[in-house]
């Protein structure tokens, strides 16, 4: 496939490992076709057609192609438009390995640890905070005084940590439980606001009302029930 | 940069270490194998994956790179110019060697590893079945990705040969104890013939470890008295 060949995105709106896609696609000024899909209710035929395994967005399709799979979508997108002027990953072998290495460490880990200290009951809160304080440190510590996980610009960690970024906080309001402040956690607090201010970023992000409003409604008080 | 010495922590059993002494192998680079002890981390697996403190950990002169499959890329990526391309060189094909290298350790690895959990005849036939369904999928990801030729990643063994393959030796542990045959050829006639292959690849032998061998060991960790 080359890269005239038209980009579909099945996507959803709220979801982080969805908008990691568009967040790609816009920074690399690559055009697509979006199509939203409803994932919690009917699914659409295409999306069944295009990814049986796990019926679940992202998927792209490319040049009537399919990829699945928010990270390997990206990397898929870094190396089919290798001409764009933002590049995502770096190209010194190392430094890529360690891109990798951070983005499936946020991918397997941090999400979800994040994601279960805010829900958890009463009695397991204080282990799934001590389990996010914990991830969140090594990601404090990795990203030091870089702009950026990936240096000067935003790349292929800063990408994969877009929850931390942007829903982290909006799951923090939902459930009314706080883990990444300002004090404890300066460096990431300084990214994710540099991180939410890119143009780019920015344009793709969901409205943070309408996603409280589904979390809380979802979810439940967090902090209260369950 | 290819310069620098070249370590692998790591351990003889273990399926995941496997893949990069597959890629190194694949590559000629030769290596130091540092073992460890089984029930114990030694301080340098600490210092140098201090996020998992889990084998592998490649150290390529002492700089770390964790995580099975991305040492695979990286061992790639470094030595490019020698022997064969572990990875398929069209960004699509990168994609689907990606997408099903996931799928082998978040599903169909489960699917294995939970074989043995299974208790009575209910529980073991389901976890029979879910494997069967992965086989199944593989099967047909395996005709995809391979276009007739030998292996997942065409003529010669790659990320996805390596991804999978290194399970092998544990599958046929697994069919022992278990006394069920996992991977039939009458089921999934083109990945057995694949495994076997796979098996015979002069740079997998010499790190394949010998079923009886495994098996035994297997007994060994299994055995631990329940907390």
């Amino acid at each position: 496939m080359n890269q005239e060949e038209q980009v579909k995105l099945f996507g959803l709106w709220g979801s982080p490992f969805s908008k990691r896609v568009e967040m790609v696609l816009k920074l690399k000024g690559i055009p697509y076709d979006y199509i939203e899909e409803d994932v919690y209710g009917n699914k659409s035929p295409m999306l069944l057609k295009y990814n049986p395994i796990h019926k679940k967005v992202p998927v792209l399709v490319h040049g009537g192609k399919s990829i699945a799979e928010s990270l390997v979508i990206v990397e898929y997108i870094e190396e089919t438009w290798k001409t764009t002027s933002h590049a995502i990953l770096p190209q010194d072998p190392y430094e890529r390995a360690m891109a990798r290495f951070w983005a499936k460490y946020v991918d397997d880990k941090v999400m979800l640890t994040l994601w279960k200290a805010c829900w958890a009951p009463e009695t397991e809160r204080e282990k799934e905070m001590k389990e996010a304080y914990e991830c969140l440190k090594c990601l404090e510590k990795e990203l030091g005084d870089k702009s950026f996980f990936g240096g000067e610009t935003i790349g292929f960690v800063d990408i994969a940590a877009d929850f931390i970024g942007y829903w982290l906080g909006i799951v923090q309001e939902a459930s009314g439980v706080t883990i990444m402040t300002a004090d404890k956690f300066p460096k990431l607090h300084r990214w994710s606001e540099d991180f939410v201010g890119n143009n780019f970023i920015k344009e793709v992000l969901p409205p943070k009302q309408k996603l409280v409003a589904v979390f809380k409604a979802q979810f439940g008080g967090g902090a209260t029930s369950k | 940069m290819t310069t620098g010495e070249v370590k692998l922590i790591g351990a003889w059993a273990s399926p995941f270490v496997m893949r990069p002494r597959i890629a190194l192998n694949l590559k000629s680079v030769p290596y130091e194998f540092l073992q460890e002890t089984f029930g114990s981390k030694s301080e340098l697996l600490l210092k140098s994956n201090p996020a998992h403190k889990k084998i592998p950990v490649l150290l390529h002169a002492d700089k770390p790179v964790c995580e099975s499959n991305i040492i695979v890329e990286y061992i790639d990526e470094t030595w490019s110019s020698s022997g064969p391309s572990v990875l398929p060189s069209h960004p699509y094909d990168r994609a689907m060697a990606r997408f099903w290298a996931a799928y082998i350790d978040e599903k169909w690895f489960v699917s294995l590893r939970s074989f043995p959990k299974a208790q009575g005849e209910e529980e073991t036939k389901a976890a029979l079945a879910q494997l069967e369904e992965a086989n199944a999928i593989l099967e047909k990801a395996f005709i995809d990705c391979s276009k007739g030729k030998p292996f997942f990643n065409g003529d010669n063994i790659g990320y996805l040969d390596i991804a999978l393959g290194c399970f092998l030796g544990w599958l046929r542990v697994t069919e022992l104890t278990g006394g069920h045959k996992l991977l039939d050829e009458a089921k999934t006639p083109s990945l057995s013939k694949w495994a076997e292959r796979f098996c015979n690849d002069p740079a997998v032998k010499p790190v394949m470890p010998e079923t009886a061998k495994l098996a035994e060991f297997a007994k060994k960790i299994f055995a631990k008295p329940h907390a």
